[in-house]
């Protein structure tokens, strides 16, 4: 459905020199899937949901939706942001303030090419502020709305002109904590029912991970993975990924022994700082070759009796963090802080001891650059 | 990231071709053009009319430096230059030093009626200049001095105690006259602190002193220097009070040298085109000073956007004599020039007031300006004027401001300097290049009404971007560019978005360029013709003439009547204005 072809977007920094913002991005979306586009500030994100729209001129590569190719270096095609026919839902809202819920709905039916008639634009636009619970504030001032309302009506004129395409820049992150949660659900919702093809620009992952069908991660201007939000959580390609997306802890070692098992992934003995770890990966080791594992905190298990099996340590725990539904305990394993999210049913005291069991399949062996 | 809709450095593309035409080009194009021809020809012709001799019927004009000779090979030049500095200077620190007070006191402490004062604060701007400096002549003069006469009878002192024809009355007048621009600056600056840093500032155990001089002023430093360079240029450039107060005496400065020059016999263009220049290197270096000082003044990063109200000094007992100075202050500027206006108004022949002069009360002076020759003519011109001037630069600045605010063609910078390049030209001047322009270049609108209308659209243009530029830097991009992504061609979301979003700044801006256009006097002194007369001028000619009760009825009248379309034009703002 859209298909971004190495993408490269520069602008004019501050003192005249290329900013690179984008650089070779390719990326593909199937109709009716939500695609996260997720990286820290500055990583380039916005400025490729931005090259997609046609706010920003890319220095090359080729944009095609649904077959019709809106930019193109190559064969110097670039169609104004007003003749694409996407829908965008700006990080501010931006909702003119000089007009009410309806009038700023109506817009898109009125300016574009298509002309519609009175009765059918007045249709479209009740029909669209239904469907994101606005139609009893058809008639208020758009100023006049709270934060959540005002997200909603944002998204309901993207989707008046049911646009082939819908980008979203941050939708979320001017909403407080609680209203951000429950609009995460409603856009979910509207986006499953509609079906409709969404590129989504965030840099929070919890939210990339609980909306998306795929995300891209990206760093430097560059996307680094792309994968279901399972593959990107569980599998990061490298540490960037494994660092951004959750929290976690990095054990740095190396390579003593590789035992291949059956199909692609081996079983490896990393030398750590903390002891020997059991690792399974799919990646080709080698022997001494220096790497780094990470693994989850919720994936650190917690036991005050020695528990059977490899990979187990005795700590003694440093810091504990009561967090109403978890308790994040420091514990010290050696040299080393290893974070652990644990149930609160879990109720050693800070200074007593405790053993530490990774499991070798939770462990991700990561290529140290 | 970036500002700007990209599609503006994007060459025409064949799928764009199949397009519907757009205006953009065409208006952008043309605003451009406008800009650059009203804002850069005149100075090139003052230029090279500097180097040129008198022209008359019998000697072509040739090149020459006779003029810079003339104009510096003497050291009366240097006198001039002298006295024309420490009469900007002296009205610039005095000017400020008022308006900060008024600022502080009006923003910082709990002085009582402060709003009411904040409220009157417009008023004295509707007072023009030469009526202002009239009535301090009626005022303080050595001769017909209110003040003075006040000064013998209730305390007996024989000599004059004020002279208003001196340098320190030409400071004063001319300072009072511009406190209020100090004031309206200063209180801005004020406002854009954030009063966290002062009150940090006072918990760290500072005292009201200590805090205003040593944060408040250290913050507001920007502010001040460019606030005291802004007030230092439009003295230098002031032309009413050097003419009316300092002519009579002798002390001349570059504005009255540059008149003098002009209204000579034969006229001596080239020379008071080379005083011009001069006048033009000293408004350049401060405008230039000014707007450098601005740019850097995000570096003191006072702004955050922030909405709580800064916490009030307590003064004590001590803001009865706060109150007292605003009230001493508004009797100065506002209540006394305007009282002895009226006065002299109903008088036969001017008389200071007294028991028997109360006698003589009359009408006489309102019926001769209301049957003064082509009076209906007059005003119409002055409204015409300033209507007209106030709507073109509101939209051509509109469009400039967008052009360099939004978007990111190369060279915009140049574009904002060009279109700025006027607020270097002291009225004077620029009616001088501009009638040196059209007389040597005959299209046929030398003497009329147009040659006006021309002079004022190009005087006001930069004070028209400000306004303008200042609305459109707080419209987000992202209503741009949502309109852009709704579909909307630029010229629909520049008509359906961009120009409701700036209305409540086009139209302030709309009001100040009306106003200050239709009280100006010093361009139009030396463009205007007997079927172009504007009010100010007439009443420059009343004054001329000696007709004293005759331009205080004058005055009385074009006060109120400015007075009113303020009034009307504020209330017009704010029920068609944007709501907030």
């Amino acid at each position: 459905m859209l298909a971004v072809q190495n993408l490269s977007t520069e602008y004019p920094g501050d003192h005249g020199q290329a900013v690179k913002a984008a650089q070779d991005v390719t990326f593909g979306v199937e109709q009716g899937r939500l695609f996260t586009l997720l990286g820290p500030s500055g990583c380039g994100k916005t400025t490729t949901l931005r090259s997609i729209a046609g706010l920003e001129r890319p220095r090359a590569g080729e944009i095609s939706v649904g077959g019709t190719v809106v930019f193109s270096s190559s064969r110097n095609v670039f169609v104004a942001p007003n003749r694409r026919g996407f829908g965008m839902v700006f990080q501010s809202y931006a909702i003119w303030p000089h007009m009410n819920v309806f009038q700023n709905v109506a817009f898109p039916l009125e300016v574009g090419d298509r002309r519609y008639s009175r009765g059918q634009i007045k249709e479209s636009v009740m029909r669209v502020l239904a469907a994101v619970q606005l139609d009893h504030l058809a008639d208020r001032d758009a100023t006049k709305l709270s934060g959540g309302q005002q997200q909603r009506l944002a998204l309901a004129r993207a989707l008046v002109r049911e646009p082939a395409l819908l980008l979203l820049d941050e939708p979320l992150s001017n909403l407080d904590a609680k209203l951000r949660e429950r609009m995460r659900f409603e856009l979910k919702r509207l986006q499953r029912e509609l079906r409709i093809t969404t590129v989504y620009v965030t840099h929070d992952q919890s939210e990339a991970l609980a909306l998306s069908h795929q995300i891209a991660v990206m760093n430097e201007g560059r996307v680094v993975q792309i994968g279901s939000p399972r593959d990107v959580y569980e599998r990061p390609a490298n540490q960037f990924v494994a660092d951004f997306v959750g929290n976690t802890n990095f054990v740095d070692g190396h390579v003593i022994a590789v035992t291949p098992v059956d199909g692609a992934d081996a079983m490896c003995v990393v030398r750590t700082e903390i002891g020997d770890v059991h690792v399974t990966s799919s990646l080709p080791l080698k022997t001494d070759e220096r790497v780094s594992i990470s693994v989850r905190p919720e994936d650190v298990e917690l036991v005050e009796v020695r528990p059977e099996g490899r990979n187990v340590w005795e700590g003694r725990v440093d810091q504990k963090v009561f967090l109403g539904e978890a308790v994040d305990f420091q514990v010290k394993v050696g040299p080393r802080t290893l974070l652990s999210r644990r149930h609160p049913t879990l109720r050693t005291k800070v200074g007593e001891s405790i053993f530490v069991q990774l499991h070798a399949d939770k462990c991700v062996v990561l290529t140290v650059a | 990231m970036t500002t700007s809709s990209p599609a503006l450095d994007a060459p025409v593309e064949a799928s764009e071709r199949r397009a519907p035409f757009d205006w953009k080009w065409i208006v952008l194009g043309l605003s451009v053009a406008f800009t650059v021809y009203i804002a850069v020809i005149p100075l090139g012709f003052l230029l090279w009319q500097s180097f040129r001799t008198p022209q008359t019927a019998a000697v072509d004009a040739v090149f020459t430096l006779e003029n810079y000779i003339t104009a510096y090979g003497t050291t009366e030049t240097l006198r001039l230059l002298w006295t024309s500095i420490q009469f900007a200077l002296g009205t610039a620190i005095f000017a400020f030093g008022i308006g900060t007070a008024l600022a502080w006191m009006n923003e910082r402490t709990n002085t009582p009626f402060k709003r009411v004062f904040f409220a009157l604060s417009i008023i004295p701007l509707v007072i023009p200049s030469i009526l202002f400096t009239v009535a301090w002549i009626f005022l303080a003069s050595p001769q017909i001095g209110i003040l003075n006469l006040v000064a013998a009878s209730w305390f007996g002192i024989e000599e004059p105690v004020l002279n208003i024809y001196s340098l320190a009355g030409m400071i004063w007048v001319d300072g009072l006259h511009y406190s209020p621009m100090a004031f309206l600056l200063m209180t801005a600056a004020f406002r854009a602190m954030d009063p966290s840093l002062e009150e940090s500032a006072t918990m760290s155990g500072a005292n009201i002193f200590q805090v205003a001089w040593r944060v408040t002023l250290r913050l507001t430093w920007p502010a001040v220097v460019a606030t005291v360079l802004i007030l230092f240029v439009r003295s230098i450039e002031a032309f009413e009070v050097p003419a009316l107060l300092g002519l009579p005496v002798g002390i001349q400065v570059f504005t009255s040298a540059i008149y003098q020059a002009v209204h000579r016999y034969p006229s001596q263009v080239g020379l008071a085109s080379s005083y011009a220049v001069a006048l033009l290197v000293i408004t350049t270096v401060g405008v230039f000073a000014v707007s450098r000082l601005s740019s850097q003044g995000s570096r003191y990063a006072t702004m955050t956007g922030k909405g709580f109200r800064p916490r009030q000094i307590d003064l004590g007992r001590w803001r009865w004599l706060t109150a007292g100075i605003f009230l001493v202050y508004f009797l100065l500027i506002v209540v006394l020039p305007f009282a002895v206006l009226l006065w002299s108004s109903f008088q036969r022949f001017y008389a200071v007031p007294s028991a028997e002069a109360l006698q003589n009360l009359t009408l006489d002076s309102y019926r001769f300006i209301l049957s003064y020759p082509n009076l209906g003519r007059t005003v119409l011109n002055s409204l015409f004027l300033s209507f007209s001037a106030a709507t073109i630069v509101m939209l051509v600045t509109a469009v400039i401001c967008w052009i360099v605010v939004k978007t990111k063609i190369r060279g915009r910078w140049l574009l904002d300097n060009v279109a700025s390049l006027p607020m270097v030209f002291p009225g004077l001047v620029l009616g001088l290049s501009i009638m040196i322009f059209y007389l040597n270049v005959d299209v046929g609108i030398y003497g009329t009404i147009w040659i006006m209308l021309l002079a004022y659209i190009t005087r006001f243009m930069p004070y028209g971007l400000r306004y303008s530029t200042t609305s459109m830097l707080q419209i987000h991009k992202e209503l741009e560019e949502s309109a852009a992504m709704s579909g909307a061609s630029w010229s629909t979301t520049f008509r359906r978005v961009i120009l409701p979003l700036l209305k409540p700044g086009l139209l302030a801006g709309w009001i100040y360029v009306m106003i200050v256009s239709i009280r100006e006097l010093s361009t139009s002194i030396l463009l205007y013709s007997p079927d172009t007369q504007v009010v100010s001028i007439v009443i420059w000619e009343l004054w001329e003439n000696g007709q004293y009760v005759e331009l205080s009825a004058l005055g009385v009248l074009f006060i109120i009547a400015l007075f009113m379309l303020v009034l009307a034009a504020q209330w017009l703002g704010k029920k068609y204005g944007v709501k907030e």
